[in-house]
């Protein structure tokens, strides 16, 4: 009963927000702890690293253009690290191109999200890759 | 070769002269029954007008190339 | 007392004083000493000109009318002046082409056409034969006189004495005795008569101080002067007049007619042609010939009317005026003066006819009758090994047949005229070479049958005009051909042709013959274009002086003429020896020995012009062609095969430019493209860069609407702080949005703002009142610091507004919250106002002081991550407004420890109407002057 318990509540699984837009990720970050995720943030790059040590998130919402270094750059070292393997990536970006779609993908993002994004559709891809 | 088209265009100009001097109606200012020194006034003119032309020629084609 | 005898031993002693003089004058040119290589000597064998006419003549003349005649020495003089550019020319062309005469000049440079050398010929033949018989004329008759000194009795009518008994026969078989004797010993190349040369000037001197001797001798022996003949003649009526010129409208246009015609035959008769041109030695000698010749004529014209006066006067009557020369020494007992005169009129009866007959006998056998033979062959002459005998036979029959001809047209029609009439018969003949040669020397498009037309159109002309009435005078024709024209025509009256009066008969038949004569030459020759041959002639002839040292014409193009046949030919004409020499001479220049010479085109030209000196250019063009006839290439042909070769180089060159065009226009297009596609890159760029800054905002906009949307249970506060932020970005959206199109108006140059004068000071004060309640929230000091005298700028207000409040926000952003302070200075100089606003922020690192005013890049990054975000574009926006108004917006490193970034610009002073009207932009021009400057 209360292993089942234990089954039927699993941990909440962790999500890091990485972003430079303080707005963006204040909905982000009430968005996913609405869903019952365990969210953390960073502002840049080098955060977002230190933060995948210390948080050891399940999945990162990674936004591309951001300074020190860019969400590429990060999201190729995060994939470098065999210690990381399970780490699901979203990448966020407000430029919709092709060319940085299929970058994105080809540097190992499990997904591409294109701002300005639907919180419903958002929510659903986290939850789809998490499950 | 400079001065030979200038002693070329001197002549030519001293011919245009000539052409005046001993034709209508120059000639016509001198054809009167007049005398000066005793010679006939044409006469007198023509051979002046006709020496003063050589010399002038002259003048213009021996001139040494300076 | 003076008998026949004397008289005739007394010429013959002159004559061979003359043989004597051109004999020794061959042998100094044999030895390479040439007598007449002398300027004066060549002027004074240009006396030539100076017959019997001008020995007897001119006083007939005189005596007649007065000055008028003049105008025979006159022209002369006026074409020498000329003659230094027109005669120097004509020598450079006949020396180039090795000419022998007028007929073989005209003939050769329309073509080498033996019809036009025939043509040229006939009419020389025709034309001076009336003044060959002119100078029979004088000397039968002043030997006439002579022989019965010393009484005064005029000659009989020649036609009324048996044929045996006429001197003037004799005269003229002596004549071409001589003539034969002197002209046509020895056949040369050139047709240069050194020896011939040398007699005709020691001729003129005799002739000039004989007539001079006379006149000084009526002058200041019968008169006491000049003035004294003067003025006797002057008491006389009916010699009064001859001191003037006939004050008619005819008077003068004879005049003139006289003077235009003399100046073309001291050119155009056949003898002075020959002495001018041919036999001239060095083009140089004509420097002094054009002073010293004319000196002549005015020395030997000064006593022409002393003498016809003092004629007049002294025997009233029943003498001919043509004698007095002669008959007023006879009449006052000076019979020496009376024989030197004699002689003087014999050397000047000589000296014309010994040239013109040799210089018509060359052109009758080479343009005339060599031709005819050469086509017929008759003689089988293109077999016969040495012509040179037959050529000297031809000319000395033709030099018989020339005087005997001259003797037949005295014997009709001689008797009619005067001296002079009969002289001036010749001079329009000859006038008729004018068009053609004058024209050929300077106009390319004469062509070989425009000469010929004018030629025989202006020589009709002249037979039906002048010479025909002369034996129509003589009663050898009807005289109705005269009074009633031909056929009964009054229209065709000879000498009031078309019904024309008004002219003498010399002014009408040049007026009548030349219109014709030029009318066809220019007429016909304009039907077709010249050919190639003609054109090349042309080009010899029009641009000799310029060809001068230009060289060959043509080389190369080979022939299969073996040198031995070209030398076998010139030698049959030549002579073998001087053939012979002639090509050791060629090869020698060449550095060749003779029998390894080639032939080529050079050798066949020189081979030609060898032979064309003997037999005339184009009888010589025929006998080379005979040798060379299996010659692939004929000259035609090399010069049609130049012809086309330089059209296809031409073509070549065409096509070449135009590839090098179409490369330029290439890498043109390939600049071009390449800008292009950088314009396209950066617009690429700007796009992607302006969707991303869109999208920012737009992100937060829907993420927290749809959040507020689906979740109405959101607390209170929360909905509160999120419709903030929803609003804040809203704001920043519609700013971006503005800054955008602001860029882009003032990157296409559409921004069309007012320049007005604005106090910069009252901006810096409402940019900081306006951002007053930001600097106070975030506990930011503004200190402004502005001089009172701050000048005035041109520039709109509300964009300086902008500028500032971008400096201003930009530094409150930056300033640390608390202890920021911020400062505004603002002073001018002479020729601009500054304005600094100065932080202390972090500042901006000086490697990207320039970098911060492009677009989209914002500073402070690293360092700011929780600050308001700026759109990236204010500072790029604030520089080009700046710019616009002629000022510099830059960012200054910090004067002093604890400063962070220094923002400066400037603006240019507003000084006066300059700045004004710089700015105003579309000022008018009525502006412009209402303005008043």
């Amino acid at each position: 009963m209360r292993n089942k318990n234990m089954r039927e509540e699993p941990v909440a699984k962790k999500i890091l927000i990485v972003d430079d837009e303080p707005n963006i990720v204040l909905s982000l970050e009430f968005m996913m702890k609405k869903e019952g995720f365990e969210v953390a943030v960073a502002g840049d790059g080098d955060a977002a690293l230190e933060r995948v040590a210390g948080f050891a998130p399940d999945l990162v919402l990674l936004d591309v253009m951001m300074p020190n270094k860019s969400g590429y750059e990060v999201c190729q070292l995060l994939r470098a690290d065999p210690a990381r393997a399970g780490l699901k990536i979203v990448m966020l970006t407000a430029k919709g191109r092709e060319t940085e779609v299929a970058k994105g993908m080809a540097l190992g993002a499990d997904a591409y999200v294109t701002k300005p994004f639907s919180t419903k559709d958002l929510v659903a891809q986290v939850k789809a890759l998490l499950a | 070769m400079y001065r030979s088209r200038l002693t070329t265009q001197r002549l030519a100009a001293i011919f245009l002269l000539g052409c005046l001097l001993f034709n209508y109606p120059v000639l016509a200012l001198f054809n009167k029954a007049v005398a000066v020194f005793g010679f006939p006034v044409l006469y007198a003119y023509v051979f002046l007008a006709w020496l003063g032309f050589i010399v002038l020629v002259a003048l213009v084609v021996e001139r040494r190339q300076d | 007392m003076l008998s026949g005898w004397t008289v005739i031993l007394a010429s013959f002693a002159y004559l061979g004083i003359l043989f004597a003089i051109a004999w020794v004058a061959d042998r100094r040119a044999d030895q390479g000493r040439s007598l007449i290589a002398n300027p004066t000597i060549y002027a004074l064998s240009l006396a030539v000109y100076c017959t019997t006419w001008t020995f007897y003549g001119s006083v007939g003349r005189a005596a007649a009318s007065g000055v008028g005649f003049l105008p025979i020495y006159l022209g002369p003089t006026l074409m020498m002046v000329l003659g230094w550019s027109v005669i120097r020319k004509i020598i450079h062309v006949v020396k180039a082409n090795r000419i022998t005469s007028i007929a073989d000049f005209v003939a050769s440079r329309y073509g080498k056409s033996q019809l036009l050398g025939g043509a040229v010929t006939v009419i020389a033949v025709v034309g001076v034969i009336p003044y060959i018989a002119l100078q029979l004329k004088a000397v039968s008759n002043s030997f006439t006189i002579l022989a019965a000194a010393p009484a005064i009795v005029m000659p009989a009518q020649h036609s009324a004495v048996p044929l045996l008994h006429d001197s003037a026969l004799y005269v003229a078989v002596i004549m071409a005795l001589f003539t034969i004797l002197f002209g046509t010993r020895h056949l040369d190349a050139t047709e240069r008569h050194e020896g011939m040369v040398a007699a005709i000037a020691f001729e003129s001197v005799v002739k000039l101080v004989s007539f001079v001797a006379v006149g000084l001798f009526v002058t200041y022996g019968l008169y006491d002067g000049f003035a004294d003949i003067f003025a006797r003649a002057r008491a006389l009526p009916g010699l009064e007049r001859l001191l003037t010129t006939a004050d008619t409208a005819v008077g003068y246009g004879s005049w003139a007619t006289l003077t235009f015609l003399s100046m073309l035959s001291v050119l155009l008769l056949p003898r002075q042609f020959q002495i001018a041109v041919v036999e001239n030695v060095n083009p140089a000698h004509l420097k002094r010939a054009v002073w010293l010749f004319p000196l002549y004529l005015f020395i030997i014209n000064l006593f022409v009317l002393p003498i016809a006066l003092g004629g007049l006067m002294h025997f009233a009557g029943g003498v001919d005026a043509d004698t007095f020369v002669l008959t007023l020494p006879m009449d006052n007992r000076s019979e020496g003066l009376a024989l030197f005169a004699y002689i003087g009129g014999l050397s000047a009866a000589t000296g014309m006819i010994i040239v013109e007959t040799i210089a018509l006998s060359t052109m009758v056998c080479n343009d005339l009758v060599m031709p005819l033979l050469l086509r017929r062959d008759w003689f089988g002459l293109r077999a016969r090994a040495d012509l040179s005998g037959l050529l000297l036979t031809i000319r000395r029959w033709a030099i018989v047949a020339i005087l005997m001809l001259g003797y037949a047209y005295f014997r009709l029609a001689g008797e009619a005229y005067a001296l002079v009439s009969i002289g001036l018969i010749s001079f329009a003949a000859v006038a008729q070479f004018a068009p053609v040669l004058i024209g050929g020397l300077y106009w390319k498009g004469g062509t070989r049958s425009g000469a010929l037309a004018g030629l025989l159109a202006g020589f009709a002309v002249w037979l039906y005009t002048l010479l025909l009435p002369s034996f129509a005078k003589s009663g050898w024709l009807p005289a109705d051909f005269m009074t009633a024209g031909l056929f009964g025509v009054e229209l065709l009256r000879p000498q009031q042709l078309f019904g024309l009066t008004g002219l003498d008969e010399i002014g009408h038949c040049l007026l009548w013959s030349l219109l014709a004569n030029i009318g066809a030459y220019v007429g016909v020759s304009l039907l077709r274009p010249p050919d190639v041959r003609e054109a090349r002639q042309a080009s010899l002839f029009v641009d000799a002086l310029r060809l001068e040292d230009a060289g060959r014409w043509a080389s190369g193009g080979g022939t299969t003429a073996q040198v031995s046949e070209l030398l076998a030919l010139a030698g049959r004409f030549l002579g073998p020896e001087k053939a012979r020499a002639a090509f050791e001479q060629f090869a020698r220049e060449r550095g060749v020995a003779l029998a390894r010479l080639t032939a080529n085109a050079e050798l066949v030209r020189f081979a030609e012009s060898q032979l064309a000196g003997a037999i005339g250019s184009a009888s010589a063009r025929v006998m080379v062609a005979s040798v060379v006839e299996e010659e692939p290439l004929g000259l035609d042909e090399v010069m049609n095969i130049l012809d086309e070769a330089s059209q296809v180089r031409a073509y070549s060159q065409e096509l070449e430019r135009k590839s090098r065009e179409l490369t330029r226009a290439t890498a043109d297009l390939r600049d071009a493209n390449e800008r292009l596609r950088e314009l396209d890159r950066m617009k690429d760029d700007f796009i992607s860069t302006v969707t991303h800054e869109l999208r920012t905002p737009l992100t937060s906009i829907r993420a927290f609407s749809e959040m507020l949307h689906e979740d109405p249970r959101i607390e209170l506060a929360e909905r509160t702080r999120f419709l903030g932020i929803i609003v804040g970005e809203t704001e920043r959206l519609s700013r971006l949005i503005n800054q955008i199109l602001d860029l882009a108006k003032l990157e296409s140059g559409r921004a069309d703002w007012t320049s007005v004068e604005v106090d910069l000071a009252e901006v810096i004060r409402a940019a900081s009142a306006s951002l007053s309640q930001l600097y106070k929230d975030k506990g930011v000091a503004l200190a402004l610091d502005i001089d009172a005298r701050l000048p005035g700028v041109m520039a709109d207000r509300d964009r300086l507004m902008q500028v500032m409040i971008n400096l201003l926000s930009n530094a409150v952003k930056f300033a640390p919250a608390a202890q920021g302070r911020v400062k505004v200075s603002a002073g001018g100089t002479a020729a601009e106002v500054r304005v600094t606003v100065v932080d202390n922020g972090p500042g901006i690192r000086a490697a990207e002081r320039e970098t911060i005013f492009e677009k989209f890049r914002q500073g402070g990054q690293d360092v700011l991550t929780d600050k308001p975000r700026g759109t990236g574009l204010g500072l790029p926006i604030s520089r080009q407004i700046i710019e616009y108004f002629g000022g510099r917006l830059w960012l200054e490193a910090p004067g002093e420890p604890g400063e962070g970034a220094r923002f400066v610009f400037t603006l240019p002073l507003s000084t006066g109407d300059n700045a004004e009207q710089e700015h105003a932009g579309g000022a008018s021009g009525e502006e412009d002057t209402d303005r008043g400057r």
